[in-house]
């Protein structure tokens, strides 16, 4: 199911939550909405789900125009950020929700519930509340309530905030397995850039309730087009004029006439990755990425003098568009 | 941890001592007297005068009123709340205030008041005075306050989320109301309905003006007691007040054990 959002904008009183924004989705895709708490994300999803009506614009589902369809006819499954589980009902009640509300017959909801929590790994807690789930699993349901009735449009919410690091990756690593297997066009609204980089195939960044940038992952961290796009998907130093990601800093024992000289303030080691804090002579603050074997051939400690160098940097106009990127020392 | 929580504030048996003491003192100590007084002339006596017609009378009367006060104020109460925690109009906080005027109000006005607007001398041509609607209305305008002030906060603390959620899964709003709604509203109703329950079976003061208390008319329970307390028997008046008594311990059981079904998701 395509989506298409066309001049959007949505107040709320004197908060200008989208401003003028236009994205089109395609059918099947993954797409990861991204950016800062207050950009406009979620009213975008909001919208899109029909939960909010946009001040102005469009919003077309399958080419038809759908701006002021009730949320009940969209046929979207949307996973609330904080799942909203229906607290009376019970695990396999609140996944039968969408099928027992449209009157199907009672062994096809009885398949499909059992399908689902199958899927979701939830298999024999069907009985339980809400309540007597962890966070993962009642994660899991939301997402198994949200499909069961088969909507064309999968909308989800910071669907993984709310958990911790590591039943976050692993429910990460499981959507993209479940879109790979049904192909159910998605979008997602996240805040944090290595989520929706790992998990999106086209990414919408957003900032101040409009778009920044709309590219695939690769694209996104390589040819950031502006300097918040560049800032907000990785991490970035700056130099005067030129933006510079720490992997792109080279570290070296000897001057070679192109480097600069500074001072190991720090170093962190982070199994593969270790990461170099380094002070300038001219008293400007570097951060630099290694990998761990380049840390160990290079042997560093605190209070070293080094020389360092960048591979690649990146300069933008004033009006925020991206100059040639070029190699070069540290000005 | 509950038990660790107790020896903090001194022991069970100091605690649950003073609290049946407290009780006993007000309320158990009393009923007994009442048992006590009703039962005088044994049994078969009790029984006398307990059941005749004119008390027969007052109880269904009572708790057909009753019945009648639960029900209505059930759909008017929910629908006040819904309105004053959704809605927005102008003078929404005015209307709030006036809620509670019914708990504020000695009743014996609210009765007076009824009786000057829906009396015989009214002026807008309705005269419920002395009838069994008129009782009705006096008992609606003092159980007003018990279902919107229970079911008003559950409403505001309604995740609206869910809300959504089965709006999204298709549901429309006449179902989101009776599938997700309703549920979380029906304890603090049972309260509500529970609280206006029992008030209105005990309704003395804004009845006894409208009621003009007409024996197989309008005598409700409670102007039963008064008047054969004034007509120097108080064995039947008490032993009429023990009837009522157990039916409403046996409803109030009843609703107890409703309340512990629709919240069994919260254990």
């Amino acid at each position: 199911m395509a989506i298409e959002a066309r001049n959007v904008t949505k107040r709320f009183g004197d908060f200008l939550a989208l401003d003028d924004v236009s994205i089109s989705v395609e059918s099947g895709s993954l797409t990861g909405l991204l950016g800062p708490s207050g950009s406009g994300k979620s009213t975008l999803l909001r919208v899109i789900a029909g939960l909010e009506t946009p001040d102005t614009g469009e919003v077309f589902i399958s080419g038809k125009e759908a701006t002021a369809v009730a949320p009940q006819k969209r046929g979207v499954g949307f996973v609330f950020q904080h799942y909203a589980p229906f607290t009376h009902m019970t695990v396999w009640d609140n996944i039968a929700f969408g099928l027992s509300i449209r009157r199907r017959p009672k062994e096809e909801i009885h398949a499909r519930v059992t399908e689902l929590l199958e899927l979701v790994q939830l298999n024999g807690l069907g009985k339980r509340y809400p309540s007597q789930l962890s966070g993962g699993q009642r994660q899991r349901m939301a997402l198994a309530r949200a499909l069961a009735a088969e909507p064309e449009l999968l909308l989800l919410d910071e669907p993984f905030g709310a958990l911790d690091a590591r039943v976050r990756k692993e429910l990460r690593e499981w959507l993209l397995r479940l879109h790979d297997e049904m192909h159910v066009t998605t979008i997602f609204v996240t805040h944090d850039q290595e989520e929706a980089l790992e998990v999106a195939d086209n990414v919408v960044v957003m900032n101040a309730g409009r778009v920044e940038q709309v590219a695939p992952p690769r694209e996104l961290y390589d040819h950031p087009a502006n300097p918040f796009v560049m800032s907000f998907v990785g991490p970035v130093n700056r130099l005067g004029e030129a933006w510079v990601r720490p992997h792109d800093i080279e570290i070296t024992h000897e001057p070679n006439g192109v480097a600069q000289e500074a001072q190991v303030e720090r170093i962190v080691r982070l199994g593969f990755e270790v990461r170099v804090d380094l002070v300038r002579d001219d008293g400007e603050r570097l951060h630099v990425q290694l990998t761990r074997n380049e840390a160990e051939v290079l042997e560093l400690a605190p209070s070293d003098i080094v020389y360092v160098r960048t591979r690649v940097e990146r300069t933008f106009s004033e009006n925020g568009e991206p100059t040639r990127p070029a190699p070069s020392s540290v000005s | 941890m509950p038990g660790a929580r107790k020896r903090a504030l001194g022991t069970p048996a100091l605690g649950s001592g003073l609290a049946l003491g407290y009780l006993s003192i007000i309320v158990l100590v009393p009923l007994a007297a009442v048992a006590a007084k009703a039962a005088d002339g044994g049994w078969h006596h009790f029984w006398q005068v307990a059941w005749n017609p004119e008390s027969r009378a007052a109880l269904e009367l009572t708790f057909e009123l009753a019945g009648g006060v639960v029900a209505i104020n059930a759909v008017t109460g929910t629908a006040l709340a819904w309105t004053l925690v959704r809605d927005e109009f102008p003078g929404k906080r005015f209307v709030n205030t006036l809620i509670d005027l019914p708990f504020a109000l000695p009743t014996i006005v609210a009765g007076l008041t009824l009786l000057a607007l829906y009396g015989p001398t009214g002026g807008i041509g309705v005269d419920v005075a002395y009838t069994r609607w008129g009782v009705l209305m006096a008992l609606l305008f003092v159980t007003l306050p018990f279902v919107v002030r229970t079911v008003q906060p559950v409403l505001i603390e309604l995740d609206r989320d869910m809300e959504e959620a089965a709006a999204s899964l298709g549901a429309g709003r006449f179902t989101v109301f009776r599938r997700i709604v309703f549920p979380h509203l029906l304890p603090a109703l049972l309260s509500g309905v529970t609280l206006a329950f029992a008030r209105a079976i005990g309704e003395f003061g804004a009845v006894i003006l409208i009621a003009g208390n007409l024996p197989f008319k309008t005598e409700v329970a409670s102007l039963y007691v008064f008047e054969h307390i004034n007509s120097d028997d108080p064995t039947g008046a008490s032993a009429l007040a023990m009837l009522m008594l157990v039916i409403s311990f046996g409803l109030l059981l009843a609703v107890g054990a409703l309340r512990r079904w629709a919240t069994r998701h919260d254990r």
